[in-house]
């Protein structure tokens, strides 16, 4: 079965004062038709860049893609034409960004930014107003906005941040997508809402078979909203699996760090976190770009990259640990 | 109020004036950010504030440490009133009560070095001291090697900035200081850090702390006792493994239902799932009666039009909820 | 005291590397670089004038009516006026009462300016900020040239008094654009941190407010240099600036504006030394812009 979304061996770098900043270095990530797929990691280890590349709003430049591909239903989006891109970002794929306030317009109301989604979608360009009008309701009825009617109407300082984040999710649903990509969606609302937020989310999965990237910091909204994570350090994934078994089975020593250093219900203290920082992209350590960090690190380490190990079915680890399959 | 309560607040209220309904300026619309809240804070220990966005969680922080003026109640630090008269407040009282911001990114000057920021408290609360060395120790106090100094924020990492934040805060040599969100902006990975220097720190120096926060897992670590906010007024208050243990009022039961947890072993604590509907409503349109009433699953008739008043349940744990009162015994849930 | 040591070292070095990232981030757009050089060189004229002059005595009173109204030739490169007087020498010696004017105009304006939006932005919602706003507002209503020549024709015409024309009628931009800024900042954390702490209003418009708003200001201080240059060159013009023979630019104009089409160096040449200027250092002032724009990856 071809993956919805491949990427493949990406990297990504950005020219700054001092040098080259080589974030990306070689990410792999697949996502299937009507799955739900967490990217998990720290501020700063690359998941937004990653995100941005897949739909090429990258600033390049400074930032350049030296390697890699993105396969979207088989076809390269890298090498795509303005045009083909364009359908893409249109009908195919669509951002849902971590500040809702900030992806809003402040100056136009919510009807006239819908209608605008509307009226760019390939088939909108070609109806009339009133038609426009009637389609932008469609898809704020479906992430249960009250009085969609009057919604329209309202400028985005009058709603809440809950509203505007639905906003945004209606706004990446108007045409028929296949991937929406979840910035943090719930970063900047209460657990509450975010609780609605996300139930909306795989309520969509389940009707539409729209497949979600859902990034996030936070660990316990992945274990509940997602069917696979990838964990992510540095520019690199470290980890996949199965949500259920990543969180049975945690392997990678940066997510084992990751997992000791929430907080627990069950009280007792908190653990002092992972020791040190995120490396400098400028000079990345060489081998494994944990290392620096890793309890666990051995000379191999210093020296080569891992690659991805296969340790359980659909488990696979970025760790010379693994390197013969479960330790 | 106890003798060793070094902080407390008496049916404080702030409402902000946002506009008017009308040309001729008759009818102002008010948001009433903080509606009637009382507590109390001991030596020492931490009390730890819970709430959504529009709780009114960060006014009380913003009133205590004397951004705004209360419109009505009082708040009092070892019994002395904080708005005495008209006055703005002294230095003395400056000097005792701090605060630590949730954003490090914006609440540290980006156009000034790390020793500039540490010097501004040094130079207006302690004369005749060297204070490039006094720089370095409050680094070191907070775990940080003496050649930040020279540093500026956008240097530093997000953790590290809150670092500085928090050893600005202590530099004052404070008695209590107020923890607004502290580590919200920052990776987990770091969280844990900082929050146990924050633990280390008060046992060292015996702080006293108000904690806000939204995080319920990391609350139920670091406080002692919990208050819980909805809409400007305070919903349940108790010592903090009673709060997770039992809690009595109908919202914190919804919130302690949608915590995101890691194991299954924290599923089993956690209340009945209880799916919240509808929107928060807006501090400027509370409902009549209870506040929480139109999202209540437990709601009843008297809830729509009488606004229910804090009883307590059990020793050191207070609820603001009809289903409690005259002692009505443990229902919901 | 090695720990001093070390941090004056530290310090260095943190400037040596602002200082080249700084540069790295003017130098994207290589006509910032033409500016850059175009504003030195315009300084280097102005500075050294009678040691680069061809003719440096052209520059004051001086008569030769054997070589006067010559076309531009090798030894003339400008030509002559219709009194013999090297149009090149004047321009490079005119080009001190241009960067005079600049720089006293915009030295006097700009502490004035700035101060008064700082403290109209910090103290919003009082008599203080209504105050300073609406005298603000007052001057900005009158259109500045108006406003200078109004000015300018009171006094007696010369240099000095033209420089206090233009400095009344310019003051109130600053002040806008600084209010603006400060009203803002205000708002920040790291100004209610300040309060809390118990810092005095002084240090919390100076030291913290102030710092934020340099580079807005800067950049329009480098944009205003052309435009100062600009309007003095205009009073200059219909006879309120610069007096005859002193050699302004726009005094020059105004006196070959006789003898057009004729004898076109007269005035072509003092104007394309206006428009050189002024361009200069608007394009300097774009650099600026780019040097303390934010770094965003």
């Amino acid at each position: 079965m071809t993956a919805l979304l491949e990427i493949k061996d990406l990297h990504v770098h950005f020219d700054v004062y001092g040098g080259t900043l080589r974030v990306l270095d070689g990410v792999n990530f697949v996502v299937q038709s009507g799955q739900r797929v967490g990217l998990v990691g720290e501020t700063g280890c690359g998941k937004t860049t990653t995100m941005k590349s897949i739909l090429r709003i990258l600033p390049t430049p400074p930032a350049r893609i030296p390697q890699g591909e993105i396969y979207f239903k088989g076809q390269d989006v890298l090498k795509m034409k303005k045009g083909d891109l364009q359908r893409i970002r249109s009908e195919g794929i669509s951002m849902i960004f971590q500040d809702p306030t900030a992806a809003l317009n402040p100056v136009f109301t919510i009807g006239q930014q819908l209608e605008a989604v509307v009226r760019h979608s390939m088939e909108g360009g070609k109806l009339s107003k009133g038609k426009i009008r009637e389609q932008a309701l469609v898809p704020l009825r479906e992430v249960s906005l009250p009085d969609p009617e009057r919604m329209l109407d309202s400028y985005p300082i009058q709603l809440s941040g809950g509203m505007r984040q639905r906003i945004c999710i209606a706004m990446a649903l108007v045409a028929s997508r296949e991937l929406l990509i979840a910035d943090e969606p719930g970063t900047s609302l209460d657990v509450t809402i975010e609780d609605q937020i996300l139930r909306l989310l795989r309520r969509l999965v389940e009707e539409k078979n729209v497949s979600v990237i859902l990034i996030t910091h936070t660990l316990g909204v992945v274990r509940e909203t997602t069917d696979r994570v990838y964990v992510m350090y540095a520019g690199n994934m470290v980890e996949v699996a199965d949500t259920e078994e990543l969180f049975a089975n945690p392997l990678h020593p940066y997510t084992h760090g990751l997992m000791a250093a929430v907080p627990r219900l069950t009280g007792g203290g908190i653990s002092d976190g992972i020791p040190g920082r995120i490396p400098d992209y400028l000079n990345p350590p060489p081998g494994c770009r944990f290392h620096p960090r890793c309890e666990r690190a051995m000379d191999i380490c210093r020296e080569e990259k891992p690659a991805f190990y296969q340790v359980n079915t659909d488990h696979e680890v970025a760790c010379f640990l693994y390197r013969d399959g479960q330790k | 109020m106890n003798r060793d309560d070094i902080l407390t607040a008496t049916d404080l209220k702030k409402y902000f004036v946002i506009g008017h309904s009308d040309l001729l300026k008759r009818n102002p619309i008010t948001v009433k950010a903080v509606d009637g809240v009382s507590f109390a804070v001991r030596e020492g220990e931490t009390l730890g504030l819970v709430g959504e966005s529009g709780s009114g969680k960060s006014t009380v922080a913003y009133t205590t440490i004397g951004m705004y003026r209360p419109s009505a109640g009082a708040i009092r630090f070892r019994g002395r009133d904080l708005f005495e008269g008209n006055k703005p407040r002294s230095l003395a009282l400056k000097k005792e009560i701090q605060i630590v911001f949730q954003d490090p990114g914006s609440s540290l000057n980006p156009r000034r070095t790390i020793k500039q920021i540490l010097e501004l408290p040094l130079r207006i609360h302690r004369r005749n001291e060297d204070r490039m060395e006094q720089v370095i120790r409050l680094l070191e106090m907070v775990e940080l090697p003496p050649d930040y100094a020279y540093k500026y924020p956008q240097m530093l990492g997000g953790g590290e900035k809150q670092m500085i934040a928090i050893a600005r805060a202590l530099a004052t040599d404070p008695a209590f200081i107020i923890l607004d969100e502290p580590t919200s902006a920052l990776d987990v990975s770091i969280q844990g850090k900082i929050i146990n220097l924050l633990m280390q720190l008060q046992d060292e120096f015996n702080l006293s702390y108000l904690f806000i926060t939204h995080d319920l897992s990391l609350m139920r670590n670091v406080a002692s006792r919990v208050a819980i906010m909805y809409l400007g007024k305070i919903c349940e208050v108790a010592r903090t493994a009673e709060f997770f243990r039992q809690p009595y009022h109908p919202y914190t039961q919804m919130l302690l239902s949608a915590i995101p947890v890691i194991s299954e072993e924290e599923e089993t604590l956690k209340p009945k799932r209880i799916v919240s509907t509808g929107e928060i409503p807006s501090p400027v349109n509370v409902p009549g009666g209870c506040s929480f009433h139109l999202r209540c699953p437990a709601r009843m008739e008297v809830c729509s039009r009488v606004d229910p008043v804090m009883v307590e349940v059990e020793e050191g744990h207070t609820v603001r909820c009809h289903l409690y009162e005259q002692g009505i015994g443990v229902q919901g849930q | 005291m090695t720990a001093q040591i070390q941090n004056a070292d530290l310090a260095r070095s943190k400037l040596a590397e602002s200082l080249g990232r700084n540069w790295y981030k003017f130098s994207r757009n290589p006509l910032s670089i033409v500016g850059l050089g175009a504003v030195s060189l315009v300084v280097f004229l102005a500075v050294f004038a009678p040691l680069v002059a061809p003719h440096p005595e052209a520059a004051g009173k001086f008569v030769d009516f054997e070589n006067a109204s010559l076309a531009p030739c090798v030894r003339y490169p400008f030509g002559t006026d219709v009194i013999g007087r090297d149009i090149m020498s004047r321009i490079f010696f005119g080009f001190r009462f241009s960067l005079t004017m600049g720089v006293i105009v915009l030295a006097l304006v700009v502490p004035v300016g700035v101060t008064l939006g700082l403290i109209a932005g910090y103290n919003q919602g009082t008599w203080l900020e209504t105050v300073i706003m609406r005298v603000t507002d007052i001057f900005l209503a009158v259109p500045p040239l108006v406003l200078a020549l109004a000015i300018a024709s009171v006094l007696t015409p010369n240099l000095f008094n033209a420089m206090i024309a233009v400095s009344l009628m310019w003051w109130p931009w600053y002040t806008r654009l600084v209010y603006g800024l400060a009203s803002t900042l205000r708002n920040e954390f790291f100004v209610s941190s300040a309060e809390t702490l118990g810092a005095s209003k002084a240090h919390i418009i100076f030291r913290e407010i102030l710092p934020n708003c340099i580079s807005p200001i800067f950049t329009k201080m480098s944009l205003d240099m052309g435009w100062v240059i600009l309007i003095g060159s205009s009073l200059s013009f219909v006879g309120l600036g610069v007096q005859p023979p002193k050699p302004g630019l726009g005094t020059m104009v105004a006196d070959g504006s006789n003898y057009l089409p004729d004898q076109w160096w007269i005035s072509v040449f003092p104007a394309l030394a206006i428009v050189v200027v002024v361009l200069s250092f608007n394009l300097l002032g774009d650099g600026l812009r780019d040097m303390f724009a934010a770094e965003e990856v």
